[in-house]
């Protein structure tokens, strides 16, 4: 991850703690933009399917059959996992911002966001493709 | 590091900003994630794993669902507060990057007028829904 013209890491960074370029904390940042705005661009879909229910049960339940699909659980997956990474860190920018130890333990706190994401990103993987997987295994 | 500061003895400084409008938004993304938090989370919880997925979803769904005003009102809170929110996010965005003045004015019209699309038409839905309605 090192680029070129990148401050030097060694002694700068963990003494200190003042590097930003480069370091986790300004990935943290990209990846909190990319998760939200890629979640806003869902909603506006998101609203406008729903919005059927108000011309017709079937041309609600038409479109949300093209849902019905393991490329778009997928996509669900996906979702989820960026609306979760957004939430929990911008709990991280709240403790930042608002705790007085908040910037002290910005760096664990990004590894705990990054450890309860895995650790609600398994069982909910697995439950969000239970059944896309046992119709793909062909158990109708 | 030295501080130098333009004109230090002159009467007046200029004012540094002109409002408050950006610590307004900024103490909002923070207020409104903390509702969004519980809000959205609670939805994905309950729509993608508690109430079976996509494959459950039919009209029938949404008709029992909003028969209840709890859920319309959950669902109305976080049409308007996800919105604002993420439109605010999307709004810094395109002020970081935008490189000319008329791109940046462009493409904040074209995000307000979806936001106000997707608020209006979203709120319209909910207090409109009729689960009667014909086929």
């Amino acid at each position: 991850m090192t680029s070129a013209g990148a401050p030097e890491r060694s002694g700068t960074t963990r003494g200190g703690g003042t590097l930003y370029r480069g370091d986790l904390g300004m990935w943290s940042w990209v990846a909190h933009r990319i998760t939200g705005v890629l979640t806003f661009f869902f909603l506006f879909t998101h609203v406008l399917d729903t919005a059927l229910v108000r011309v017709s049960p079937n041309a609600y339940d038409a479109v949300i059959e093209t849902y019905k699909n393991p490329v778009v659980n997928l996509f669900e997956v996906g979702l989820v996992g960026a609306v979760l990474y957004h939430a929990l860190n911008g709990i991280r920018v709240m403790l930042v911002d608002f705790w007085e130890k908040g910037a002290k333990y910005q760096r664990v706190m990004l590894w705990t966001v990054l450890a309860v994401w895995v650790l609600v990103m398994i069982p909910g993987f697995y439950f969000m493709m239970e059944r896309t997987i046992s119709d793909l295994l062909g158990g109708h | 590091m030295s501080l130098a500061l333009d004109k230090p003895r002159s009467p007046r400084r200029p004012a540094a900003r002109r409002s408050n409008g950006e610590l307004y938004s900024w103490l909002f993304m923070r207020l409104s994630g903390l509702l969004l938090v519980v809000l959205v989370l609670g939805h994905l919880f309950i729509m993608n794993i508690l109430d079976g997925g996509v494959h459950k979803i039919n009209f029938g769904f949404v008709a029992g669902r909003w028969a209840s005003p709890f859920w319309q009102f959950w669902d109305l809170a976080m049409l308007w507060l996800a919105q604002i929110h993420g439109g605010n996010g999307v709004r810094t965005v395109i002020n970081d990057y935008a490189r000319k003045d008329s791109t940046r004015f462009w493409l904040k019209m074209l995000l307000y007028v979806s936001m106000v699309l997707i608020i209006s038409l979203g709120t319209f839905v909910i207090f409109t829904f009729d689960p009667n309605i014909s086929n």
